[in-house]
């Protein structure tokens, strides 16, 4: 590299360079907050607690392990952003979403990838629906491209 | 080694070594259960399996991390570390906390798991790579805590270089960004948009600080070239590395509840992202060509020009051909986000990692170099890991290209099982790729006890 650039201008290009992009990340971070409540469907959240108990069994299970959620995750099995609009949307949706949990095997599907019996509970069930009823519905700019996720 | 106190990264590195052992086996059975569904159903389900890869490997790196830093403050910082006693008792806390945490995966389920660890108190746990719990993550900070101390006394008391005011810096950073973890929202996108403060400005941005100094550190020792000259190198690398990767970030915003601007800030900076990689690789290859010693480790001098190269491919181009939103809107969260990780994780952090154990452990015994015997073991071990790490990728490109089209872009979009089953040969062709990566790991382990006739001591 040229003799004309010292080290030392490296230096303060670097701490000088770091600290703006900080500073406008940090702009674009406090923006994008501003904006969010438009498109994350937090009355839902507020007028139904068993969201929030759903979100807790979500994660006390670990099914981020296997499936994607808005397409981060595991991807070993389906995309379950979409999962209720996929099995039929609203009541139905969410009844077939549960039905799925409730029969799955103990000893899985001899050859095939296989959903663990989580034994939930029918308050547990419907608490996990209304929060994957809840994630459909939150705006990823028509992310995913189709209802296959 | 010219300090005794370095001689605390020993068993670092080798702890680090047998969690990588762990993590590619937990690999391969996870690459299993890809083709054959109920492979050690219901003992060791997938997510199990999962969490035991990630996991392993995100302990292994920062303990080689930790490693290369107890290894390298004191040359750089030509002192004694502060406290060797803390950095021992350090290691084994970790080691503890992160074997009792496997067992903890491993031996009940993992909503088990949660309620006797005390989830409900402050729930952290079922995120991904965060899976830990809650008190292992406290534990984690304690001992990130403990470290730092330790490390900023010894770099504060001895002589200051940009070197170990880079790693210092990485470091910090580290630690700072990981209490993002212990935010949990109920709400799904704000959870999601913090969830990334750690995870994507943690290897996009303050590792990469930790790896171009290591980096650096290595080429420094091994090329003999001058440190000014280095240490341009390494402000240039990181400034590209973050004035592309924090707005970078925006590249995960486009599909998880997020305005819409991020589509293109983030577009545009994550686009520059292989810039500072391809920087590192010409760095790397300009200090070796122009080195002004002929070092007796040529393993070391190997790893060190690998990490370049194979930061650039996974990290770099791996990233950018599914970084733009209207690419990435088809590709997110398909097998292609799969083939870069694997690539990028081992091109920059994997092979860095090796890069100063090949280099510091003959140091730790004794010797400049390992026998020529043992060095050629070794760079068998390089090259059968490196390829098979590229055919993994490209066999799960593969794999990643047919599915987006078979789910994603067909007139006819088929459901996510049956495009599975469709792709399965390219899971069996990533599996085999994943077995020669064993024997690449093996053979490298065996190096470690290769005799032959040892270079004098350095």
């Amino acid at each position: 590299m040229s003799a004309s650039f010292s080290t030392s201008s490296a230096r303060n290009v670097f701490y000088g360079g770091t600290a703006f992009f900080v500073l406008l990340f940090a702009a674009l971070a406090f923006q994008s907050e501003s904006e969010t409540p438009k498109r994350d469907r937090r009355e839902m959240l507020a007028a139904n607690p068993q969201i929030a108990a759903g979100k807790r069994i979500w994660e006390d299970n670990n099914c981020i392990g296997c499936h994607s959620l808005l397409g981060e995750g595991a991807y070993f099995a389906p995309e379950l952003g979409n999962v209720v609009d996929r099995f039929g949307g609203g009541e139905e949706g969410k009844a077939a979403v549960k039905a799925f949990i409730q029969s799955r095997p103990p000893e899985g599907i001899s050859g095939r990838r296989s959903m663990p019996q989580f034994n939930l509970g029918e308050k547990q069930l419907n608490e996990i629906a209304d929060f994957l009823e809840y994630a459909s519905k939150i705006d990823t700019a028509k992310w995913p491209p189709n209802i296959q996720g | 080694m010219q300090y005794q106190s370095q001689a605390v990264a020993k068993p670092y590195f080798i702890a680090a070594l047998g969690l990588f052992v762990a993590q590619v086996l937990f690999g391969l059975i996870m690459g299993l259960q890809y083709v054959v569904g109920d492979f050690l159903f219901p003992h060791i389900p997938f997510n199990v399996a999962r969490m035991v890869h990630t996991n392993a490997l995100i302990v292994w790196l920062l303990m080689g991390f930790m490693g290369a830093t107890y290894y390298l403050v004191p040359e750089e910082s030509e002192s004694e570390l502060h406290s060797p006693k803390l950095a021992l008792a350090l290691f084994w806390i970790f080691l503890v906390a992160a074997a009792l945490t496997v067992v903890g995966y491993l031996a009940v389920p993992y909503a088990t798991l949660a309620q006797i660890t005390g989830n409900d108190l402050l729930p952290t746990i079922g995120r991904e790579f965060l899976e830990q719990p809650t008190i292992t993550k406290v534990g984690i900070v304690v001992v990130a805590l403990g470290f730092l101390y330790n490390i900023t006394r010894t770099v504060l008391k001895g002589r200051k270089t940009a070197i170990s005011s880079v790693l210092l810096l990485g470091l910090w950073g580290l630690a700072l960004f990981f209490l993002f973890s212990f935010y949990n929202p109920h709400n799904l996108v704000k959870d999601k948009f913090y969830w990334w403060f750690v995870v994507h400005l943690w290897v996009e941005g303050v590792w990469e600080l930790i790896l171009a100094a290591i980096l650096g550190f290595v080429l420094i020792k091994i090329t003999g070239v001058d440190r000014e000259v280095i240490d341009k190198w390494i402000y240039v690398i990181i400034t590209l590395a973050l004035v592309t990767g924090i707005i970078g970030t925006g590249h995960h915003f486009y599909w998880i509840g997020t305005p819409e601007f991020w589509q293109l800030w983030g577009g545009v900076f994550s686009a520059l992202e292989p810039v500072p990689f391809f920087a590192m690789t010409l760095f790397a290859f300009n200090m070796v060509n122009r080195r002004r010693r002929e070092h007796p480790n040529k393993a070391a001098t190997l790893w060190a020009l690998g990490t370049g190269v194979m930061a650039f491919l996974g990290a770099g181009v791996w990233g950018f051909l599914h970084t733009l939103a209207p690419v990435n809107y088809y590709t997110h969260g398909t097998q292609v986000t799969a083939a870069h990780g694997h690539m990028a994780f081992y091109g920059a952090y994997v092979m860095v990692v090796l890069t100063i154990i090949s280099y510091a452990m003959p140091q730790m015994r004794g010797r400049a170099a390992n026998s020529n015997a043992s060095q050629v073991v070794e760079m068998w071990g390089f090259w059968l890991m490196t390829v098979a790490m590229v055919f993994i990728t490209l066999f799960l490109t593969g794999a990643g290209i047919l599915q987006v089209w078979l789910q994603r872009v067909s007139a006819t979009p088929s459901p996510f099982m049956v495009v599975q089953e469709q792709v399965a040969l390219f899971y069996w062709m990533r599996e085999w790729a994943g077995v020669v990566f064993l024997a690449g790991l093996l053979a490298y382990l065996a190096s470690f006890f290769v005799k032959g006739r040892e270079n004098a001591v350095a």
